[in-house]
């Protein structure tokens, strides 16, 4: 059963990240990076 | 020979995964296309020297943000990363552990952390990083990184200090939130120096998600229960203080391997393991070489 259940999460995960990469997440998540993120240091 | 692949791993991921030098000179950070790409561990965006994004600080941002309430994207990394390895990446590549780890070398009277506050870590992740930043949001809908901005002394570590040391404008901002995390920082430190690895355990979300992965993951732990003398020597170096011969694959298990060395029977065993077959694939190729060997 767990030998199955870890090929299902492996293909569930790469089709979660494809989803997220077709509905434009990889562009969200690099525009919070690239700038510096107040709440993170204490500041925001 | 583990401890050392092992130190030089966190080592490594710790300088590589924050290598940006220039960051650190000028009080800024890197903002290339690599920050679209998450870090496995917990490691800091804001950090001068990071080159990509904390897993958990992208989580709560996609949901704080007005589009999407989860991020697909980063669960499904976080799931692919779990699935691997479950909490490898704890105990192998997570700067903020390894940080702990070396605390908890500094001579000093050790402790145990009660067994429960092994729990309160989901607590911060149900409620900080997935709940609050999605729903508890301003008028217009964007929420907050809740964990990051209340919770997390990583951040403060990795980008609050350097960051204000090199950059005056950030320096001239700072008010109650800074000391209260500098507060929370130096309280994560203290507790490091007393107890093995504290925040991994208690507060950490990131570690939270990635075990739930243990039981399932396709690098494994195993005891060899015929070996097996129940002496307690893998307890007793257990950072995370579990009796591994009780669950190989406890959630609480970062698979540092300490107790793989320390074995004085050698009952204990880490890897790719299949599940179906119960063995590790180096006993396989061992076997395989004594065949071969018979052949002769």
């Amino acid at each position: 059963m767990k030998e199955k259940t870890k090929y299902i999460l492996l293909l569930m995960s790469f089709v979660l990240i494809a989803m997220g990469v077709y509905r434009g997440e990889v562009k969200e998540v690099l525009q919070k990076a690239i700038n510096i993120c107040l709440e993170c240091i204490g500041i925001g | 020979m583990a401890r050392i692949k092992r130190r030089i791993a966190q080592l490594a991921s710790t300088i590589i995964g924050n290598g940006y030098m220039e960051g650190f000179a000028k009080g800024t950070i890197y903002r290339g296309k690599l920050k679209s790409v998450c870090f496995p561990g917990l490691n800091c965006y804001s950090c001068p020297g990071a080159y990509t994004s904390c897993p958990i600080g992208s989580l709560q941002s996609v949901a704080a943000g007005l589009k999407h309430q989860v991020s697909l994207y980063v669960i499904g990394f976080l799931m692919l990363v779990g699935t691997i390895g479950g909490r490898l990446v704890c105990g192998w590549l997570c700067p903020f552990g390894f940080f702990q780890e070396l605390l908890y070398k500094i001579p000093s009277k050790k402790f145990k952390m009660p067994k429960i506050l092994n729990k309160v870590k989901y607590f911060f992740l149900v409620v900080f990083v997935l709940l609050l930043p999605a729903f508890f949001t301003n008028e217009v809908g964007i929420g907050l990184p809740y964990f990051c901005k209340y919770i997390c002394p990583a951040g403060t570590l990795e980008a609050g200090i350097p960051l204000t040391i090199k950059n005056a404008a950030l320096r001239g901002a700072i008010g109650i939130m800074y000391y209260w995390k500098l507060m929370l920082l130096t309280v994560t430190i203290i507790f490091s120096i007393l107890i093995s690895r504290p925040f991994c355990r208690a507060v950490c979300p990131l570690g939270a998600i990635y075990s739930l992965f243990n039981s399932v993951s396709f690098y494994r732990m195993s005891v060899d229960g015929t070996k097996c003398t129940k002496c307690n020597v893998c307890n007793k170096n257990c950072p995370v203080d579990i009796k591994i011969y009780e669950n190989a694959n406890s959630p609480e298990c970062v698979r540092c391997g300490k107790c793989v060395d320390r074995c004085p029977t050698k009952a204990i065993k880490s890897g790719f393991i299949s599940e179906k077959k119960g063995r590790l694939n180096h006993e396989k190729i061992l076997d395989a070489s004594c065949g071969a060997d018979n052949s002769h």
